[in-house]
């Protein structure tokens, strides 16, 4: 009881922050269209407002506050105003029968999340084979390791357009295109806390392998996989979370098929900010519930496998 | 991995052999002699416990034998084979400090384990796993999982997963250390029951000098620094031990010997 009050505590700050930052914010706007209405705004003319500081003209034009919530293409849009667009772009559209339509959300969230689930199975299968042929081999431990560090160095949004560009001239799906990128970024912790969990066991458990003259495809089956699973699931938080922003990242090269990343870019094309401030929420609700769905995997599987006492 | 190449003769009197055998383990300070010129016969059926203070190389001595480690001179047979060859040929059972039961699989499954990767039917191994449960007295536990049992029967369920294939030799590092006196003198007294049914040849490292005097045919007592022989003692006790022949001059009397070995050893000088 005492946390839930703590966590709306910082919820309530958090939103009062946002609508205060909403005037400074909105302030030149609002300012702008009250004199086209004819009312009375102090400077009053458009070049002198344009050099005034945001705070400033602010707390010159208090009796303009009113209207900084509910402007059509604001800066910063207000917290109900997303929260609007996005009630009306989720359940809005199933309650008109139009889920799937171009504007709904539902939709873009569903092609991003296909994306997403493609390129989190790519990445944990590379990332698994990797690690295994990483801790069986001194040579791949050695060669590739390093490779593997420098891939994440790259930025991703400079990398993806050139994949896009190369998988299309192999007509490969857009999807898939969409779920390498995701691969790529998704892959990295599967590696890193695998390799962990692979070396997981200790000098005794192997000891005791090498007593029963186990081969080293026994081993890893009956000793190594099962020793690295809590390693496996808490890399599988990160990688899937990664591999959603590789889709919304691959989404803003392939925007012609929809999906969150375009609604993202198709949003500040037009500085239909609220529309662009929605598209992140629905980005972040389905990460959340990627994770926690995950987390929920992980207790079940943890405590079947006898982890956690 | 049977290997055809291995010479197929009559069994060898010898089990074990060791001819001035020496480890030295290179540290980043100093190389550190963990064995000097260690001799002794294991012969079939014997049952031979090592005791010493820590870092007599009792342990080591053990682990060469199980191929754990490679001495650095002098010559080791094991079956009259290289103990590697030996470990291949799975001529050994080796039961650890800790028990090491996997969480993740049932009693009855981790002593499976082992016969799973030597390739026994799965009939063969239910068998193996009722008989061995009953050896060491966890018949009806074979469903739990090691967090459910004590650490006494942890250890008690690792015993039972070395002794679920045929092995002749079993190798001992302190099993019974983790487990309190009652249940200690319990598996004791299976072990010898086990030991005389079987005819395995038992190789025990213990602390406890009692454990060693009513267990062994014959005791070696070491010394630390470096880890070497000090006295080998030929057990005149009778093959059927009851649990009060503890209580016999002959036993006090060779506990004595042990005792008298270990200070000769300069062991408790420092």
């Amino acid at each position: 009881m005492k946390s839930v009050l703590a966590i709306l505590t910082v919820v309530v700050a958090l939103v009062g922050f946002w609508y205060a930052a909403c005037v400074p914010m909105n302030i030149h706007e609002a300012a702008m269209q009250a004199q086209r209405a004819g009312e009375e705004v102090t400077p009053a003319e458009a070049p002198e407002r344009r050099h005034m500081g945001r705070i400033s003209l602010a707390l010159k034009n208090t009796g303009l506050w009113s209207t900084v919530f509910s402007q059509e293409r604001p800066q910063l849009p207000a917290p109900h105003q997303v929260a609007q667009e996005f009630w009306k772009t989720t359940w809005g559209m199933i309650e008109r029968g139009r889920a799937f339509s171009k504007r709904s959300l539902i939709l873009h969230g569903w092609i991003t999340l296909s994306a997403t689930l493609l390129g989190f199975a790519f990445g944990t299968a590379l990332g698994i084979v990797l690690a295994v042929s990483i801790v069986h081999s001194r040579a791949m431990d050695m060669s590739v390791m390093p490779w593997i560090i420098a891939s994440q160095t790259v930025p991703i949004l400079a990398i993806a357009p050139m994949i896009v560009v190369v998988l299309a001239a192999l007509s490969v799906d857009d999807i898939v295109a969409k779920g390498v990128i995701s691969m790529y970024l998704s892959f990295f912790p599967v590696v890193v806390g695998m390799v962990k969990g692979l070396r997981s066991p200790d000098a005794m458990q192997m000891d005791q392998m090498k007593t029963w003259n186990a081969t080293r495809t026994e081993t890893l089956w009956k000793l190594r996989l099962p020793s690295s699973t809590p390693y496996l699931f808490a890399s599988l938080k990160v990688g899937v979370a990664a591999s959603l922003i590789g889709a919304v990242v691959a989404e803003l090269s392939l925007s012609s098929n929809g999906g969150l990343g375009a609604r993202l870019l198709a949003g500040s094309y037009y500085g239909q900010t609220v529309q662009i401030w929605s598209a992140l929420f629905a980005a972040a609700a389905l990460a959340a519930v990627l994770v926690w769905a995950i987390g929920v995997a992980q207790k079940v599987t943890l405590k079947r496998m006898g982890f956690a006492q | 991995m049977n290997n055809e190449t291995i010479p197929q003769v009559d069994p060898p009197k010898a089990v074990v052999e060791a001819r001035g055998l020496d480890l030295t383990f290179q540290t980043k300070d100093s190389p550190i002699q963990a064995l000097k010129d260690v001799s002794l016969t294991i012969e079939q059926g014997d049952f031979v416990s090592f005791i010493g203070p820590s870092g007599c190389g009792k342990t080591t001595f053990l682990r060469c034998i199980a191929a754990l480690e490679q001495p650095t001179g002098g010559n080791l047979t094991v079956n009259g084979m290289t103990p590697d060859e030996a470990r291949r040929s799975r001529a050994y059972g080796y039961v650890f400090q800790a028990a090491g039961l996997y969480p993740w699989r049932t009693i009855a499954k981790n002593i499976k384990l082992p016969l799973e990767i030597m390739g026994y039917s799965r009939a063969d191994q239910d068998e193996r796993v009722k008989k061995v449960l009953q050896l060491v007295d966890l018949e009806g536990f074979g469903g739990k999982f090691p967090w459910q049992l004590s650490g006494g029967m942890q250890q008690r369920a690792s015993i039972a997963r070395a002794l679920a294939f045929d092995a002749d030799i079993l190798l001992m590092d302190e099993p019974f250390g983790a487990l309190d006196e009652i249940v200690r003198d319990h598996l004791n007294e299976q072990l010898l029951k086990l030991w005389e049914r079987t005819n395995k040849t038992i190789a025990f490292v213990t602390h406890s000098i009692p454990e060693a005097v009513y267990l062994s045919t014959r005791i070696v007592v070491m010394s630390p620094r470096p880890g070497r022989i000090t006295d080998v003692i030929e057990s005149p006790l009778p093959k059927e031990r009851p649990l009060d022949i503890r209580d016999t001059p002959e036993f006090l009397e060779v506990a004595h010997r042990v005792r008298e070995g270990l200070r000769a050893g300069h062991a408790y000088d420092d």
